[in-house]
């Protein structure tokens, strides 16, 4: 699916990715899992650690080098003696196919955890921007959304607790996968973050944008590049609004928000006229004058509100998006 | 789509049409007409203008055709009495017999279910965005959430809007009103590592109020709102509380992602 940079294709890594059902997945790069920084942990979450571990890289335990070898089985030692048996009997005779579909699926485990680290990686991020360009993650149903591309997200870190889901950052609501074949993929392997990370890593892509201009990679124009807490005002919820919320009629006539039947959840796709009402800090300090002194007028972007509307009286487009957001220095 | 109407339909001149029609692949959201209704001319008011060759489609419909034609002919007819049908289904469907049989339909889910991962699969009903014919294609309502989707199969999507119209979704919760199901403030929030981004938030936060307004606009008027728990303004931060204590577990895991 996706053009993999270093490893050769038939490697187990791009043939998970390719399987049906997992096109969401990044190819995580080997880089990334041969740091062992970057597996913190994950040796308690996954049986058969090692042996999927190899599996994922594709290195051949028979192959492996003694020294190696050694050094891994004194780390086995502290943590579980039945690992080390397994261990010497593989060394003595080939794997038996049971252990092999255990290993196996501790691989798509496994694998799916780094997957969730990786994504939120500089590399892994920027690996699922090139997907999101290319509409690998699918459009929003919702028909207000007009086919805004969507990302997988999970709504929880653990795996086993929920499917993979789409986050449409057009209504910022989360959506089940259209077809079935992602119903069995774990949630946990995207994880909770990369959504919303995703968003302040890239805030320049138009999120009113659609479809070719996706495709293209539409960027936001430099003539309205207005910023409201941290995002570019345009691409705070396009798709919210009063102008597309269903607003339910009979023979033409309105429902009364009074009827049993009656509009109760127009608020989840409401958003104000003017966005700038979403400005608290900013509001805050008009409505209470007296404090205005510098610790308390601090808005939530860590600037005071006096600099904050200096800038605005420069106008649009000047100085970098970057000063007053700080996504960029969390990467 | 079309083609697979032509070809089944040249060797089943002695089947029922409609139930031929109602049980094809891609005409799973309409349900059947009465043939009382059909033949009561009242209901078709109009509609002979709307549609081509009217009496030859009506008769298909009906099982009455007897025309001897050739195949383009009977592919226009064809045509036109899926047309017909629709439009008669428009009307037939917010009837208490067209709402009973969709009723059914719907408690099956054969509508489909709502995707929004906050509506648990609530059932969805066929809508049209408009009552006039060839403009919109049929969307999908949920009562959960109160909005609108587009179908998953583009089968579904190349169905004309008109044959269910713009009131027939909302009809049903006004005769049905038990139907209608408790609503509830469950969302998404989007987080970083736990920490609630900025920009969501501030939405949301706006959202809650305009919530909890309702809410004592309904609770002033003595209207039930349809929310489990009826919080107003003051509920509001204790709920946003109870949003965090959720979001903590598994928080330990994330620190050292940051590469």
């Amino acid at each position: 699916m996706m053009s993999s940079s270093s490893g050769t294709p038939e490697s187990w890594i791009s043939s998970f990715c390719s399987l049906l059902g997992h096109e969401y997945f990044a190819e995580v790069s080997e880089e990334f899992i041969e740091d062992d920084f970057n597996l913190t942990g994950l040796q308690t979450q996954v049986a058969m650690y090692k042996e999927a571990l190899e599996m994922i890289l594709d290195v051949e335990p028979e192959e492996d080098d003694e020294d190696e070898e050694e050094d891994d089985d004194e780390e086995d030692e502290s943590i579980e003696g039945v690992e080390r048996m397994r261990h010497g009997e593989r060394r003595n005779h080939s794997r038996i196919a049971s252990d092999l579909s255990v290993i196996e699926s501790s691989a798509e485990m496994l694998y799916g955890l780094i997957h969730q680290r990786f994504i939120c990686s500089r590399a892994g991020i920027q690996q699922m921007s090139e997907k999101y360009e290319l509409g690998h993650f699918g459009v929003c149903p919702r028909s207000h959304c007009e086919q805004a591309r969507t990302l997988p997200v999970g709504l929880s870190d653990i795996p086993g607790e929920e499917t993979v889901k789409l986050f449409c950052p057009s209504c910022l609501d989360v959506y089940v996968p259209p077809n079935s074949r992602f119903q069995t993929v774990d949630g946990a392997f995207f994880g909770r973050t990369f959504g919303a990370l995703f968003l302040l890593t890239f805030p320049e892509y138009d999120l009113t944008k659609r479809g070719a201009d996706v495709m293209a990679g539409a960027r936001v124009p430099e003539d309205d590049k207005e910023m409201l807490n941290g995002m570019y005002r345009r691409n705070i919820a396009p798709s919210l609004g009063r102008a597309r919320i269903y607003e339910p009629r009979i023979y033409g006539f309105r429902v009364s928000e009074v009827a049993r039947s009656g509009p109760r959840m127009q608020w989840l796709r409401d958003k104000p006229n003017d966005v700038s009402e979403l400005d608290e800090a900013r509001r805050f300090a008009e409505e209470n004058p007296e404090s205005d002194d510098d610790d308390e007028s601090m808005n939530l972007n860590g600037r005071p509100v006096r600099r904050l509307r200096q800038r605005r009286r420069n106008g649009a487009g000047g100085g970098s998006p970057m000063e007053t957001n700080g996504a960029e220095s969390e990467l | 789509m079309m083609e697979e109407f032509a070809s089944e339909s040249d060797s089943d001149y002695t089947s029922y049409w409609r139930d031929w029609f109602i049980s094809s692949r891609g005409n799973e959201y309409f349900c059947e007409i009465d043939e009382d209704y059909l033949t009561d001319r009242f209901n078709l008011t109009g509609l002979n203008t709307e549609v081509q060759y009217y009496q030859y489609a009506l008769d298909l419909i009906t099982d009455v055709f007897d025309l001897d034609c050739d195949d383009d002919m009977r592919e226009t007819i064809e045509k036109s009495a899926r047309h017909l049908y629709g439009l008669i289904h428009a009307r037939y469907i917010v009837t208490t017999r067209g709402l009973a049989k969709m009723l059914d339909k719907y408690k099956k889910a054969d509508f489909g279910k709502c995707p929004r991962v906050f509506c648990r699969s609530h059932p969805l009903l066929p809508m049209g965005q408009t009552d006039a014919p060839h403009q919109k294609p049929v969307k999908l309502y949920c009562v959960r959430c109160e909005d609108v989707y587009n179908p998953k199969s583009s089968r579904h999507a190349a169905i004309d809007g008109a044959y269910f119209g713009t009131s027939f979704h909302n009809i049903m919760f006004q005769v049905y009103p038990a139907l209608v199901p408790s609503k509830s403030a469950e969302r998404y929030i989007p987080r970083v590592y736990g920490f609630k981004v900025h920009a969501a938030a501030t939405l949301i936060r706006w959202q809650n109020s305009q919530r909890a307004d309702m809410l004592r606009r309904l609770r002033k008027l003595e209207v039930e709102s349809g929310f489990k728990e009826d919080m107003g303004g003051d509920d509001l931060d204790e709920e946003e509380d109870e949003e965090d204590e959720l979001g903590a577990d598994g928080q330990g895991d994330a620190m050292h992602v940051v590469g």
